[in-house]
Order: C-alpha cells, then structure tokens, then sequence
C-alpha cells in the first residue's frame, strides 16, 4: 500500500513536456489589447506555444437589428463597426443603398464623400500608428498626433454635428452643404498636420529602438495573408497590391492620382510603414478633391430617400408626404441583391444586402476585415513572446467594434 | 465584370458541372450561381485553380435563411485578384438539418466565416476543425439570425406591414 502511494505521487510530480506549460490569460481587459477581446495563451516561460481568441465580448447583434430597421436607420449602425473611422461605415452603407435603387449622384457629392472619407482613413491611421509607438515605449508621438484627430473631429462635427458615431451624410449625398467654417477647419488641417506627420515619422521610422522592435515581429507572407482573406494596409504590408479604391473604383476614385504603398515582409514595421505612406497618399487626394471640386447640388434627387427641407415640409404638401413616407419607412424599395465593397481603415469592408421589397433590409452582412484576419492571429504570434504578440495584436489595428459587430 | 467575361466563367464552369448548376443570375452585375449542395467544394477548388479564373480570394460566406421554402442559403462570394472578377456561389440546404462540407482545406480563411455562420444559422460544416460558437455566448441553444427569432414583442401591430398598405 505504501509503496503504491510512493508511486502514484512519483508520477504526480514528473515533469512532462506539458506541465511545464503556464496558462495566461491575456484579456478580455487589459489596457495593452486596446480592446474587449480574451486571447488564453499557452506558455512556455516567455515563448507563446498556442493561443486560444474568444471574441464576441461586445456583440451588439447588428445583423439581426437591421432586419427590423428601414434604411436610413441601419446608418448609425454601421458607425459602431470599426469606431475609428465611422464616416466610411456610414458612406459605404449610403453607397450600397444608392446602388440597390440606382439613384444617380452628382459628382459634388462624390468629391465631397472623398475627403471625408480620406480624413477618416487618416484619422483611423494615426490612432493606429501612434499606438504601436506607445506599445514600443514612445508616448510622445501617440500625444502629439491625436491632437489632430481633434481637427479632424472638429471637420466631421462641422459638416454633420457629430464627433465619434458621426451618422455622417444620407442616403443620396450629404445633409448640407459644407460650410465655409468648415472649409476654414480644413484648411487649417491641411497645412497643420504635415510637418507633425513628417515630425512623427522622423521620430520612429529610423528610429533604433523601434525598428530593431519592430522588424521581423508578426510576419506573415503573401501566400498565407491571402488565404486567410487578408485586405487593407496589413495585405499590402505583405506585398499584394490590392486596393478597393483601385480595383473597383466608386465615389470617382478613378479621377484622383495616388499610389498604393506595398511592404515586403508583412511584419509590424511594413504595416507601420504602410499606413504611413497612405497618410499622405490620403493627404494628395484630398487636396486635389479640393482644387477639382465640382460645383453642383450637394445631393441627389431622389425624394423617396432623401429628407426635404424642413421648411418644405411646413408648407408643400409633396413634401410633407415624403417626409413621412420616409420617418415612418414606407418607401418602397426594389426587390435585389447587392455587394458593395469600400476600402475602410482596416481593409475591403463590404455590405451585402438582401431586399424583399419590404420596409427593412431581408438580410444585411457586414463583410468586416477586421474580424477576417484577426483569425489569423494565433499563427502569427506562435513561438514568439507576449511583448511582441502585443505589439502584433496592435500593428493589425483589431478594432473590437468591427471584430464583434 | 463585362458580358464577354461573365461568359467565359460560365462556359468553364458547364464543361466540368454542367449537371450541377442549378440557376445562372446577374443581379447588379454580379454574377451568381446557384449550385448543387454536394459539389461546392470541388467547384470552388477548380475555380480556384483553374488558369482563367483563378479565383483565389474568399470575399465573403454568409448564410441567409428563407422561412417560406425552409431552406438556408450559403452565399460564398469570390474574387479573382488576378482578373478582377467577383462571383457568388450560393446553395441552398434543408433548414431542419442543415449540413455542408467546410471550405478550410481551399481558404484557411473560411474558419471563422463558417464558424460565424454555425453560430447564427446552425450550418455544420462537415470536416471544420473547431466547430462552436463565435460571438454569442456558448450555452445558447437558439440560432438567432433565423427568421423564427422575432426581434421584437410579437404583440405589438403597429410595424406589421399591413400597417403600410403592404
């Protein structure tokens, strides 16, 4: 009897390969993720064997709300998706609902969509990069750009009185025209931003320390991130060219002259780079969706859709009718199937819409990049350690809005 | 995608599937294909390999579920980098006992896609390594985006659609 104990706890105390591992749960809060997501790694010592994503900590059920809402309401929607950059949610879902009624958009309207949607691609791109900057140890740079994304904020709450969860536009164009204050805004913010940006890359693009952080960190070649249905900067920074904007132009992208900046590695310092050069390939399109800014109606005709004045609605009957077709989402819509595909901040973000001919959208998907290639992620961190699996999760711009929907 | 290439891919896809294809639309441009259940991932492995298509990017897998054929559709949508062309392929299963084979082996990228797809429409892909919920909690027993889940209070009348002269 007493033997067999000694035995039994002979075996207890062997070390095998796997009791030398330690379990870690890195989320689902902690400041470094950025975010409400739960990664259960597996460690050996420092070196990250496995690790297990659970995401959903913030799923808001989109997809099924957006089968009881009309149209116009699914909007501020999609401003909760990827945060970052709401003006190219919402955009994208005017575009796809123009599409699925073949409404025709003056060409004001699609310059003035670009410069948002620019602004909003740099907005997300400087949250993005400042951040690796503050996980690679350098506050500085994340403090000084954000003040930026304030004049941006400032632009957004110009043109549609909202800073975060903009609701920005409606479907057919914008909800006014520009105002010259907020021409003013942008013009500040165009000459401002530059040299900080410029300041910003001379902080960290040459810099030692992050470069010798960040080089080799959280690759993945082309072959796999197209597999695994990558898109946007962390595609590019592997090496594929592929850009919605080019492939598949809408809003007139095909009138602006910009390049798509590609990596070599896919590692965190080509997604760095990527993101930065886009910046001031955004900074080029806007600035010429400025000088060749068509004049014209700031939307389209479609009065089934698109609120009338308000002082139309006190005092002509036609427009009273369409005012409350629209609120009480009466307007018929036709019967149909439609994909659309913007570039977002983190990559193709598409809409793929179902419409019965009733009030509210049959079947709405969201395409999300984010939570695409976030899946990705347990391959690319394995055998390395949790500061560079931190500086990975990051450099991917995992935003949990878009993760969850 | 132009006629002449819409063309093109149809021709490929008849001369090995020709018994297979269900129905040929073109909704907005974008040509859709509707294929028999058991054959989806053969034909999507020669689309992905065939030299004139070469559809090699998973754009999108989605399900849809039609309550008054009690069917669930999966809506797989592909691109071709190479060419620019994009294709849907859908199928359509049996709502009470929906079962596919997975797509892991073509796309890694499906994982999740199909996951996510398990989850709100109770599709099992035969073969996925990992098959369990992604975004809702685990021990939910219902999958919510089908049609029987209502989003809100039944007795309430005034959004029914007769209310609307519907």
């Amino acid at each position: 009897m007493a033997n067999e104990e000694i035995i039994i706890n002979n075996k207890a105390t062997e070390i095998t390969e796997e009791s030398r591992y330690t379990t870690l749960n890195l989320g689902p809060t902690h400041p470094a993720t950025h975010g409400i997501f739960q990664n259960v790694l597996t460690m050996d010592g420092e070196k990250i064997i496995s690790s297990e994503p659970t995401i959903g900590y913030i799923h808001r059920a989109f997809e099924k709300l957006a089968e009881r809402r009309p149209f116009y309401q699914v909007t501020p929607l999609t401003d909760r998706l990827n945060y970052c950059s709401s003006p190219i949610n919402n955009i994208g879902w005017h575009m796809t609902v123009e599409k699925l009624i073949a409404a025709e958009i003056p060409k004001r309207v699609e310059y003035l969509r670009v410069i948002i949607m620019e602004l909003a691609r740099i907005s997300d791109h400087i949250i993005c990069n400042t951040v690796i900057g503050v996980d690679t140890g350098a506050l500085t740079g994340f403090v000084y750009l954000f003040q930026f994304r304030e004049l941006i904020y400032e632009i957004y709450e110009e043109v549609c009185g909202a800073r975060l969860t903009t609701n920005i536009g409606r479907i057919g164009g914008f909800e006014r025209d520009f105002s010259p204050i907020a021409w003013q805004k942008l013009d500040k913010f165009l000459k401002e931003f530059p040299p900080a940006l410029k300041e910003f890359e001379e902080l960290l693009m040459r810099n030692r320390i992050f470069m010798d952080r960040t080089t080799n960190v959280g690759g993945i070649t082309a072959e796999k991130a197209l597999n695994y249905s990558f898109s946007g900067p962390n595609l590019r920074a592997a090496g594929v060219d592929y850009d919605v904007r080019v492939m598949n132009p809408y809003s007139s992208y095909e009138d602006f002259d910009f390049i798509i900046p590609v990596g070599t590695n896919g590692d965190v310092y080509d997604r760095f780079m990527v993101r930065q050069q886009e910046m001031w390939e955004s900074l080029k399109i806007i600035e010429q969706a400025i000088k060749n800014l068509p004049q014209g109606p700031f939307h389209a005709d479609v009065p089934d859709f698109y609120l009338p004045p308000k002082q139309e609605v006190y005092n002509n009957m036609e427009a009273l009718i369409y005012h409350f077709k629209i609120v009480m989402g009466e307007t018929d819509v036709p019967i149909g199937e439609v994909y659309h595909a913007v570039e977002g901040g983190n990559g193709e973000l598409g809409y793929y819409l179902i419409s019965d001919g009733g009030r509210t959208p049959f079947r709405l998907h969201f395409r999300r990049p984010c939570f695409i290639y976030y899946q990705a992620y347990p391959e690319m961190i394995q055998g390395s350690n949790i500061s560079d699996a931190i500086l990975t999760m990051s450099s991917m711009n995992v935003i949990a809005g878009e993760l969850d929907a | 995608m132009d006629n002449t290439a819409q063309e093109k891919i149809i021709n490929i896809l008849r001369e090995k599937f020709e018994g297979d294809i269900l129905q040929i639309e073109n909704p907005y441009n974008f040509l859709t294909i509707t294929v028999k259940k058991d054959k989806i991932v053969e034909l999507i492995q020669y689309l992905y390999n065939h030299a004139e298509t070469q559809f090699q990017y998973l754009t999108d897998l989605c399900g849809i579920h039609f309550p008054d054929q009690n069917q669930i559709a999966v809506s797989y949508q592909l691109h071709s980098l190479v060419n620019n062309y994009r294709i849907r392929i859908k199928i359509f299963l049996s709502a009470d006992h929906p079962v596919t084979p997975t797509l892991i082996p073509v796309f890694a990228g499906a994982n999740w896609m199909e996951r996510e797809t398990y989850d709100f429409y109770g599709v099992i892909f035969e073969g996925h390594p990992n098959l369990k919920r992604i975004l809702n909690v685990e021990d939910m027993i219902i999958f919510p985006l089908r049609k029987e889940y209502p989003l809100e209070d039944q007795v309430r009348e005034d959004k029914k659609d007769y209310m609307f002269g519907r």
